[in-house]
């Protein structure tokens, strides 16, 4: 990544702003055959993932106690990723559903690629709890279906509303980004011949753009907008009451649900800059992706990064102001036990370093946003760890204190599941539209003949 | 096809021109209309009525779906607890606040999973075949008038369409 953007590949059209006919090249360009820089990474990513499968292998045949999974370190560093990749996800339907419900036209350009990083973010995020069954080949037990042993699953079970939470936000997040694809995937199949049209053609769903489809579909949108808002923000409540709910001391607050929404957001933003950036370069999407668009995002990263600060005041302060003298030992713990450098660097990434983007120099500058962005996903990362690993290391009693020591297995599946995330954006970027075609359009003034007796 | 029926296509390059036809057409008599664009436009919508089309009935089926991911919520919950009807913890069997939570998100799974099946049955989507009159440019930047016709009012109409500016007029 570089500091200066390179020329644009289209000299500006009257005053910069592209036309509709401009769109499409741009965004169908993106599609052509990719370069052998693509297939180095793809294939890097390949060999991770393969990894990451071979250690999950080691895994069942062994068993978990491979993982370094053992009492009272049950949940570890898969649960922390768990909850890291569920949070990633939360970005891109703030950008998809709540930015379209504010009708921040901004967003337009950004929000494809945003959803495609919360379906895949979700994709990572729902293997962890299979991953982490010690008989993985059982997670249909956690669905309700009439059996007979006349059994049901505990509704009462902040883990079980993990189950229903999740499917429920993959279900919504996945129509709602079909829906969102398939103006587009008609444009696509428009613009392609052969086997490739016929499979955009079977995808389009025969999308005309007819003035009863748009019709129904604005409206449709609109619904899918509103209803992926409240889940959005239940989804991750919920993640944060498998910890909320149970009693254990740095866990047991009223806190928790607004912490890791907030954390959720502020690391997905991160995570939209670190794919975005090199996207905007490798794609030359310098007309689309503008300095505003990053000038936002920071803002957002910000503002995220203040509200997180504000938590983790609060969590010092409640611990405190208690009186419990195992509240107070337990966070303490966490400032000078242990994992306390890790504190300290959650610290750090997390409400020092994205305040550089008080100044608007740092956020248009590339690097410095790529830089702070990966600074952020290893703090929020780190996050999660530091609740979930030292909460548990120090308990009620001490006889049931342990501390938790990564094993190669648990690192290269966690490794490997962010391989997993990569090969399948990476893949979605070739054949799909990673820019909307019809939402960025939306934004251009029409075509008119006639300018002023257009706008009467 | 009725043999006295026909259609015409004309192809605009610009929303204001294909708005005048629309609205000149309508002014003649013509009902039978209906356009293509790459983006949603409202102008057309308004101009294909005369006034606002009424609010699509999408709403509908999102409002029954989420019904009855409500209802099924609970009735799930409720009665699968009193399948096993065991105190623990001395919380009451039917807990109503957890029971809230898979409520709440079956209302949004079936809300929205019916939300699809509305867009899909009102916009009649999938569509096999599909209008023979569509032009793969007006998923790029071309806009699209079909009007449906006596056969005996073709002329008529592809010169109402050419007079308001059509790039091409198809018959």
């Amino acid at each position: 990544m570089s500091g200066q953007s390179p020329e644009p590949a289209r000299p500006p059209l009257s005053g910069g702003a592209p036309t509709y006919a401009d769109v499409n090249r741009d965004v169908i360009r993106t599609l052509e055959f990719p370069s052998n820089l693509y297939f180095g990474w793809m294939s890097f990513i390949a060999l991770t993932l393969a990894g990451g499968v071979f250690a999950w292998v080691m895994q069942i045949y062994y068993g978990i106690g491979m993982a370094g999974k053992r009492n009272p370190q049950m949940w570890a560093m898969y649960i922390t990723t768990f909850v890291f990749w569920i949070g990633i996800g939360h970005a891109g339907t703030l950008i998809s559903a709540i930015l379209y419900l504010f009708r921040a036209r901004w967003r337009t350009s950004i929000y494809r690629g945003s959803e495609a990083m919360t379906i895949f973010a979700v994709m990572t995020a729902g293997l962890f709890p299979v991953i982490h069954l010690g008989r993985m080949w059982l997670p249909y037990w956690l669905i309700p279906y009439p059996n007979d042993r006349f059994l049901w699953p505990n509704f009462r079970s902040p883990l079980l509303w993990d189950v229903f939470a999740i499917s429920t936000y993959f279900t919504i997040s996945a129509v709602f980004f079909y829906v969102g694809l398939i103006p587009d995937i008609a444009a696509l199949r428009d613009a392609s011949s052969g086997l490739k049209r016929r499979i955009y053609a079977a995808l389009a769903l025969g999308w005309q753009g007819s003035d009863r489809e748009w019709r129904h579909y604005r409206r449709a949108y609109g619904l899918f907008a509103s209803l992926a808002t409240p889940l959005v923000v239940s989804v991750h409540s919920v993640v944060s009451w498998d910890f909320a709910m149970a009693l254990l001391p740095g866990w047991h607050s009223t806190l928790f649900a607004p912490f890791f929404v907030d954390g959720a957001i502020f690391s997905g933003f991160a995570m939209v800059l670190v794919l975005l950036l090199p996207m905007r370069y490798y794609f030359n999407l310098y007309p689309y992706i503008t300095e505003k668009h990053l000038d936002n995002m920071a803002k957002l990263v910000l503002v995220t990064s203040l509200v997180l600060t504000y938590f983790y005041a609060c969590e010092g302060f409640v611990s405190w102001y208690s009186g419990e003298p195992i509240e107070r030992a337990s966070y303490l713990y966490k400032w000078i036990g242990t994992y306390a450098p890790w504190w300290w660097l959650q610290i750090f990434c997390n409400s020092v370093a994205p305040l550089v983007f008080f100044w608007r120099r740092a956020r248009v500058h590339v690097l410095t946003l790529y830089i702070v962005s990966v600074l952020v996903l290893i703090g929020m990362w780190f996050e999660r760890f530091n609740i979930i690993v030292p909460g548990l290391a120090r308990g009620f009693y001490p006889y049931t204190f342990g501390v938790y020591v990564p094993t190669p297995v648990d690192t290269m599946i966690i490794v490997g599941s962010f391989a997993w995330f990569f090969i399948w954006f990476m893949a979605f970027i070739k054949v799909m539209p990673s820019v909307s075609i019809v939402e960025v359009k939306e934004t251009i003034p029409h075509p008119v003949r006639d300018a002023a007796a257009a706008h009467h | 096809m009725d043999p006295r029926r026909a259609s015409v296509l004309g192809v605009f390059a610009h929303v204001d021109t294909a708005v005048h036809a629309i609205r000149e057409l309508r002014a003649k008599g013509f009902r039978a209309l209906s356009t293509y664009s790459p983006v949603p436009l409202p102008e057309f919508e308004e101009a294909l009525t005369g006034h606002g089309l009424p609010r699509s009935p999408v709403r509908l089926f999102t409002l029954v779906g989420g019904l009855t991911g409500t209802v099924s919520g609970f009735a799930l919950t409720i009665w699968s607890a009193l399948k096993w009807n065991l105190i623990t913890g001395g919380k009451p069997v039917v807990s109503i606040p957890p029971f809230v939570i898979i409520a709440f998100e079956l209302t949004i799974l079936l809300g929205g999973l019916c939300t699809l099946l509305g867009l899909l049955v009102t916009a009649r989507l999938p569509r096999f075949g599909g209008s023979p009159r569509y032009d793969p440019r007006f998923t790029a930047d071309r806009f699209g008038v079909e009007v449906g016709c006596a056969a005996a009012e073709v002329a008529a109409v592809q010169e109402i369409l050419r007079r308001a500016g059509a790039e091409e007029v198809r018959a």
